[in-house]
């Protein structure tokens, strides 16, 4: 059974039309890139699964259960929808921390806060903040950010602000961690250092989606590779098939106009 | 002589200070409840609470003070209120709908990508307000408020066209007794209250600056 199985997924705001019958299905331990030009719909994509947007049409089915169905309003009760988005982690382009926290206080903050709402919560309260901080410092050593715990976002480099992000969303340990164009408001001598960091996500099999414009990243790291187009899935397939023999004659465009630049 | 004219100036001052203060009390509060509306889905609300502040924000404040003082007696015989609860009264409307406009300034500043984060890592509503947002607002909004405090204090001598008893117009009750300079005098008192702002809230900048 897939980790996840998404089904006719259909998004339009207004009149347009963002994404149009959208199905795919990501195993355990899989990394899925999402590649396609810009307005395609990648964006739109992984703010459904993250429930940020609603589709209009479609099912999200997560270890096989259903948290999104557009047919059925019983799934999409706010009060739920908060828990079904603890399935997901979302990696944002524009890094999206916290100004006011430090490095380790935008990693646990989330995890404290619903940590107050177990049971158990009131006895062990010190054991258990003791247990998410330890996490958190550890997730940024991960990072290789040991020694910036205590920075304030803006006192970060471009690279370093990402990387926080990430174990900012891994600190909820989702099934799935998205990330939307992780590098694109990087300089480029600090992309690598992010690019790194998912790449040894991937050897440890984390279950991502990664909306990317790196080519040579996307070929090297992620297990399949979806292209989209103009709100549609034109090709999906293994990696190194899509991105060096790709079939279709859009995605062969795409990817040419990629290789001039 | 000094020493009674502060004295007498002193009693108006503190009428001065209790027009600033309530004026506050009321406002600041009254003002994040007029930018919910300004900000609301709902349109007719929207413009309801829009058009108001715009007339508000677009009539001068000794006219209003005015308005509200005579208005009610000469147009529906109702009795006068008393003078210092009209200036009160205008007083928080009209800085209500200042502050509205800054809380709104404020709050649609902070980036919508924070609530969306706070959203991603399953905070609630409420979480997302308190822990997240909310500061990054209050550091936003802490210098326009500083200047709105400021001119708070100044334009409290405009009540002074419904004989309210504060400092100007005892200032100016020794004009009748040939004495020019209680009135000019009465500068200073201001001077001290607004530095006193100008401190404090130089003071709260400096605490916020932690982060960006
Ligand atoms: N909230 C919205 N309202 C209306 N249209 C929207 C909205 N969000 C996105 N769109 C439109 O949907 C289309 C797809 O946008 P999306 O951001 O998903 O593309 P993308 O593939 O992520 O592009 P990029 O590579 O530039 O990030 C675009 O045409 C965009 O203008
Ligand atoms: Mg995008």
């Amino acid at each position: 059974m897939p980790v996840l199985d998404v089904q006719h997924i259909e998004k339009h705001f207004g009149a347009t039309r963002v994404l149009e019958d959208i199905s795919f299905s990501l195993e355990q331990g899989q990394a899925l890139a999402i590649i396609g030009s810009s307005g395609s719909g990648k964006t739109t994509l992984l703010r459904c699964l993250n429930f940020l947007e609603t589709p209009n049409q479609g099912k999200i089915l997560v270890n096989g259960e259903t948290l999104f169905d557009a047919d059925d309003p019983a799934t999409q009760r706010e009060s739920e929808v908060r828990k079904k988005r603890l399935h997901f982690g979302l990696v944002f382009q524009s890094f999206n921390l916290f100004p006011q926290y430090t490095a380790l206080e935008n990693v646990t903050l989330a995890g404290e806060l619903l940590a107050k709402e177990r049971p158990d919560f009131k006895q062990n309260k010190r054991a258990i903040l003791e247990e998410i901080r330890t996490q958190g410092q550890a997730l940024l050593e991960r990072m290789g950010l040991s020694d910036r715990a205590g920075h304030y976002p803006h006192q970060l480099s471009g690279g370093q602000q990402q990387r926080v992000a990430i174990a900012r969303a891994l600190a909820l340990k989702p099934d799935i961690l998205c990330f939307d164009e992780p590098t694109s408001a990087l300089d480029p001598e600090l992309t690598g250092e992010v690019l790194k960091v998912i790449r040894s996500l991937a050897q440890q099999k984390t279950t991502m989606i990664i909306v990317t414009h790196e080519m040579a990243f996307a070929r090297d790291v992620a297990d399949q590779v979806i292209f989209m187009d103009g709100g549609v899935i034109v090709e999906q397939g293994p990696a190194r098939q899509v991105i060096e023999q790709p079939r279709e004659e859009r995605t062969r465009q795409f990817l040419s106009r990629y290789s001039q630049n | 002589m000094l020493m009674s004219v502060s004295l007498t100036l002193l009693e108006g001052f503190v009428v001065t200070l209790e027009l600033f203060l309530l004026t506050l009390l009321f406002a600041l509060p009254l003002g994040l409840v007029l930018s919910f509306g300004t900000m609301s889905r709902c349109a007719p609300l929207r413009w309801v609470v829009k058009t108001v502040v715009w007339i508000v924000r677009g009539t001068p404040l000794m006219l209003q003070i005015m308005v509200v003082f005579y208005g009610p007696g000469l147009m529906f015989d109702l009795p006068l209120l008393p003078r210092f609860t009209a200036a009160v009264v205008t007083f928080v409307i009209n800085y209500a709908c200042y502050f509205s406009e800054i809380y709104r300034g404020g709050i649609q500043g902070v980036p919508v990508g924070q609530q969306e984060a706070g959203l991603v890592l399953g905070m609630k509503r409420g979480q997302i307000f308190f822990k997240v947002t909310l500061l990054q607002v209050i550091k936003r909004i802490v210098p326009p408020m500083g200047n709105e405090f400021i001119t708070l204090v100044k334009d409290t001598a405009l009540v002074r066209v419904i004989s309210v008893y504060e400092i100007i117009w005892m200032g100016e009750s020794y004009i009748k007794k040939g004495m020019i300079w209680p009135l000019f005098y009465t500068a200073v008192f201001y001077l001290v209250a607004n530095g006193v702002l100008t401190l404090l809230f130089g003071w709260i900048e400096k605490k916020l600056n932690y982060f960006k």
